[in-house]
C-alpha cells in the first residue's frame, strides 16, 4: 500500500501577537511546526501502511528551511519525503498544481491523506483540489478509516450525521482530529529518521509553469480582543461569587 | 452572472441576499440552483427572495457527493458564464466549493465574512490565524468560488410580486468510484447556539456528562439562553451533539454573555466566542488562557463556584 501525506508547515498560531501601532499580526521570529491534524493523518497512514505493508511518503509544497519540520514526521515513522521549496506568491490553486506535479513523480498511490484543515488558514482547500485534479473519489472529515486489499471504508463525520463511505484505490481522504492520537517519537526515532531520504524536487522540475496566484492577499488586518479582566481570585467562593453578580448586574445582565 | 448554491434553505435565502446586492452593483442576474427534487414551491420561494433565475436539476445522482455535484455545478457555471459563484459553506459545500474550484482552474476563498465588488473586482473577507486576523483577498480569474457561512448575511425580506425564470435541465453525471453505505443520523437537541442570548459553555474540567446539569441550572437563571461546548465535549467524548460546539471548527456565536466553565481558552475556542459581549471564565487554574480573554473570571472549582452562583444570582433578581 503506497500512502502519501500531504504536511503543511506552519507558524504557531496560538504565539501571533498583534502589533499595537500597525495593527498587524507579527509572524516574524515564531516557530514553524507541521499543522496539527496533518500530524493525525500521518499518524493514520503509519496505521495503516503496518497492517497491510508498503510505505508512507510525505510530501509539502513549503519554504527551503521546511526540511527541520519535515524531519518529525520521518522520526513519527514515515518512510520518507519530497519537498518542493516555494517563498513566492502563492495560493491553493498554485500549492495543489505543485502538489499534483510532486504527485506524479512519486508514482503509483493507493490512499492520500490530508488533514480536514491546516491550523492557520483553515480553509479545507487542498484534499478537494487534489483529489479533483487526479480525478479521484475523495471521502472528507474521516473520523475512522478501515483500509482492505480492495477497498477502504471511511466515517465521514458531518456533525449531524455520521456517513460511512466505501471506495475503492486510489482515493483522496481528508481526517479529522478526533482520528487517533499521534504518537511522539522517542530519541531512537529522531536519531533514526536522520538516514530516511527527503528529497528536494524545484518547482520547475515537478510542473511545466507555475501558474500566478488566483487569490491575492491585499490586506491582513489584526483582530484585537481587549477584556475587562476582572478576574475574581484568592478570596473565598462565597465573595467571589457576590463580586460576580454585583458585576453582571451593573452590566445590566441580571 | 452570479450563481448560488447551498443544500440548505435558510443558508440559500442569506446567500440570495447577499447575492442580490452584488448582482446588482455587477449589474448581472442572480441565479439560485437546486439539485435532485424538482421543488417548484421552492423554486419560487428563492425567486422571491432575490433570485431572476432558479435552476431546476434533474439528475442520476442520489446523495451529496463532491465529485458528482463538480460535475453538475461546472457545467451550469460554464453555460450561464458565471463570474461569481456562491457556495453555502456547510460541510457539503466546504469539500464542494474547492473541487469546483479545482476543476474550473478558478480562486477560492473559504468561509468569507465579507464580500464586496470595488472597481469591478471582487473582494473578499476571512478570519485566518484562528481569529487572530481578517485577511482582505482580491480574486483574479475568472470565475470566483466564495464559501459563504450561515449567519453571514441577512436574507431580504420576500416580496411575493417577484418574478423569475424556473429553468428545468437535466444534467447526468459519471457516478463517483465511491459508495454511500450507511447514514447515521446524529442525536439532535434542536439548540441554536448561534442565536442564544446567554451561553454557559462547558469544558473538560466537568468530570461527568451528568454534571452538565450544573450548567443548565445556571443558564436556567436566563432567557434565551443555551447551553455550548468545547470541541472535546462533543466531538472526543459525545457528551452534546454537534450543535453545541463552539469554536473555529463549531459554532461561531455572539450572545451578550458567554460563560465559559472548566474551557482553558485554546484559540479554537476562543475563534467562536470572541464577538460575544461580555465573557465570563470560570477555571481552577489562575494562569489559564481563558481568564486573559474575559471581563470576569473566577479562579476556583466549578463544583464548588456554580452553585452558589446559581443561588446569588436567584437571589439577585428577588
Ligand atoms: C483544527 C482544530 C480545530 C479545533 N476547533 C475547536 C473548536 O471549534 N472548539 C473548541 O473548543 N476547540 C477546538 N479545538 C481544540 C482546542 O485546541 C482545545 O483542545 C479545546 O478547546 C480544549 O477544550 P477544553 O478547554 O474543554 O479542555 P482543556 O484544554 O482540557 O481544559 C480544561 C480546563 O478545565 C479546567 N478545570 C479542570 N477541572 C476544573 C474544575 N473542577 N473547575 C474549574 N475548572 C476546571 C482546567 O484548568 C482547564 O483549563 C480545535 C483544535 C484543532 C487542532
Ligand atoms: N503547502 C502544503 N503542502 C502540503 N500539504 C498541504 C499544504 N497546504 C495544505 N496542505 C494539506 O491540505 C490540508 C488542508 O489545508 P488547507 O486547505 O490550508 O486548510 C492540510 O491539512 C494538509 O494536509
Amino acid at each position: 500500500m503506497n500512502i502519501i501525506v500531504c504536511a503543511k508547515q506552519i507558524v504557531n498560531v496560538t504565539d501571533i501577537r498583534i502589533d499595537k501601532k500597525t495593527n498587524k499580526p507579527v509572524l516574524q521570529g515564531l516557530d514553524n511546526k507541521i499543522s496539527d491534524i496533518d500530524k493525525n493523518a500521518v499518524e493514520e497512514a503509519i496505521r495503516v501502511r503496518d497492517e497491510k505493508g508498503g510505505k508512507v511518503t510525505i510530501i509539502m509544497v513549503g519554504p527551503s528551511e521546511a526540511t527541520e519540520t519535515v524531519k518529525e514526521l520521518l522520526a513519527m515513522g514515515a518512510d520518507e519525503a519530497l519537498l518542493i521549496p516555494w517563498d513566492q506568491d502563492y495560493d491553493y490553486h498554485v500549492v495543489s498544481e505543485l502538489l499534483i506535479g510532486g504527485i506524479k513523480k512519486l508514482g503509483d498511490y493507493d490512499i492520500i491523506l490530508c488533514g480536514e484543515a491546516s491550523l492557520d488558514l483553515f480553509s479545507g482547500q487542498i484534499g478537494p483540489r487534489v483529489a479533483e485534479l487526479l480525478d479521484i473519489p475523495q471521502i472528507t472529515y474521516a473520523q475512522e478509516i478501515g483500509a482492505d486489499d480492495e477497498k477502504v471504508v471511511g466515517d465521514r463525520n458531518l456533525g449531524d450525521s455520521i456517513v460511512t463511505v466505501e471506495s475503492s484505490y486510489p482515493v483522496l481522504i481528508t481526517v479529522t482530529k478526533e482520528i487517533n492520537e499521534p504518537r511522539l517519537p522517542s530519541l531512537m526515532d529522531i536519531l533514526g529518521a536522520a538516514n530516511k531520504p527527503i528529497e528536494i524536487l524545484e518547482a520547475d522540475d515537478v510542473v511545466s509553469e507555475v501558474s500566478s496566484p488566483t487569490v491575492e492577499t491585499i490586506d491582513i488586518t489584526g483582530v484585537s480582543m481587549d477584556r475587562k479582566n476582572i478576574i475574581y481570585e484568592e478570596m473565598p467562593v462565597g465573595e467571589a461569587v457576590s463580586k460576580l453578580v454585583e458585576s453582571l448586574g451593573k452590566e445590566g445582565v441580571i | 452572472m452570479v450563481l448560488a448554491y447551498a443544500g440548505k434553505k435558510q443558508l440559500m435565502l442569506e446567500m440570495l441576499g447577499k447575492g442580490r446586492e452584488l448582482a446588482n452593483e455587477l449589474e448581472k442576474e442572480l441565479t439560485a440552483v437546486i439539485v435532485g427534487d424538482e421543488n417548484h414551491a421552492l423554486a419560487e420561494e428563492y425567486i422571491q427572495y432575490g433570485a431572476d433565475k432558479v435552476f431546476l436539476i434533474r439528475t442520476n445522482q442520489e446523495m451529496f457527493k463532491a465529485e458528482e455535484y463538480t460535475q453538475i455545478l461546472t457545467g451550469l457555471i460554464e453555460e450561464s458564464e458565471s463570474e461569481l459563484v456562491l457556495i453555502g459553506s456547510n460541510k457539503d459545500g466546504k469539500e464542494l466549493a474547492p473541487r469546483l474550484a479545482a476543476k474550473l482552474k478558478a480562486g477560492c476563498v473559504s468561509e468569507c465574512t465579507d464580500i464586496h465588488i470595488d472597481d469591478g473586482d471582487i473582494i473578499t473577507e476571512r478570519t485566518i490565524f484562528s481569529g487572530k486576523a481578517v485577511a482582505k483577498e482580491k480574486i483574479n480569474s475568472k470565475q470566483g468560488i466564495i464559501t459563504v457561512p450561515s449567519k453571514t448575511f441577512d436574507p431580504l425580506d420576500a416580496d411575493t410580486g417577484r418574478n423569475g425564470d424556473i429553468i428545468e435541465k437535466e444534467i447526468m453525471v459519471d457516478p463517483s468510484r465511491s459508495k454511500i453505505i450507511d447514514v447515521k443520523e446524529m442525536e439532535h437537541s434542536g439548540v441554536n447556539v448561534e442565536d442564544a442570548e446567554v451561553i454557559v459553555s462547558c469544558g473538560r474540567g466537568f468530570d461527568n456528562r451528568e454534571d452538565i446539569e450544573l450548567a443548565e441550572n445556571l443558564a436556567a437563571q436566563f432567557k434565551g439562553r443555551a447551553i455550548g461546548c468545547s470541541r472535546p465535549i462533543s466531538a472526543d467524548l459525545n457528551w452534546l451533539p454537534e450543535e453545541h460546539w463552539v469554536g473555529l471548527s463549531g459554532h461561531k456565536v455572539k450572545p451578550r454573555v458567554y460563560f465559559a466553565v472548566g474551557i482553558s481558552g485554546q484559540i479554537q475556542h476562543i475563534a467562536g466566542m470572541r464577538d460575544s459581549d461580555i465573557i465570563v471564565a470560570i477555571n481552577k487554574d489562575p494562569d489559564a488562557l481563558i481568564f486573559d480573554n474575559a471581563d470576569y473570571g473566577i479562579v476556583g472549582d466549578l463544583y464548588k463556584v456554580l452553585p452558589e452562583l446559581i443561588d446569588a444570582i436567584e437571589n439577585a433578581k428577588t
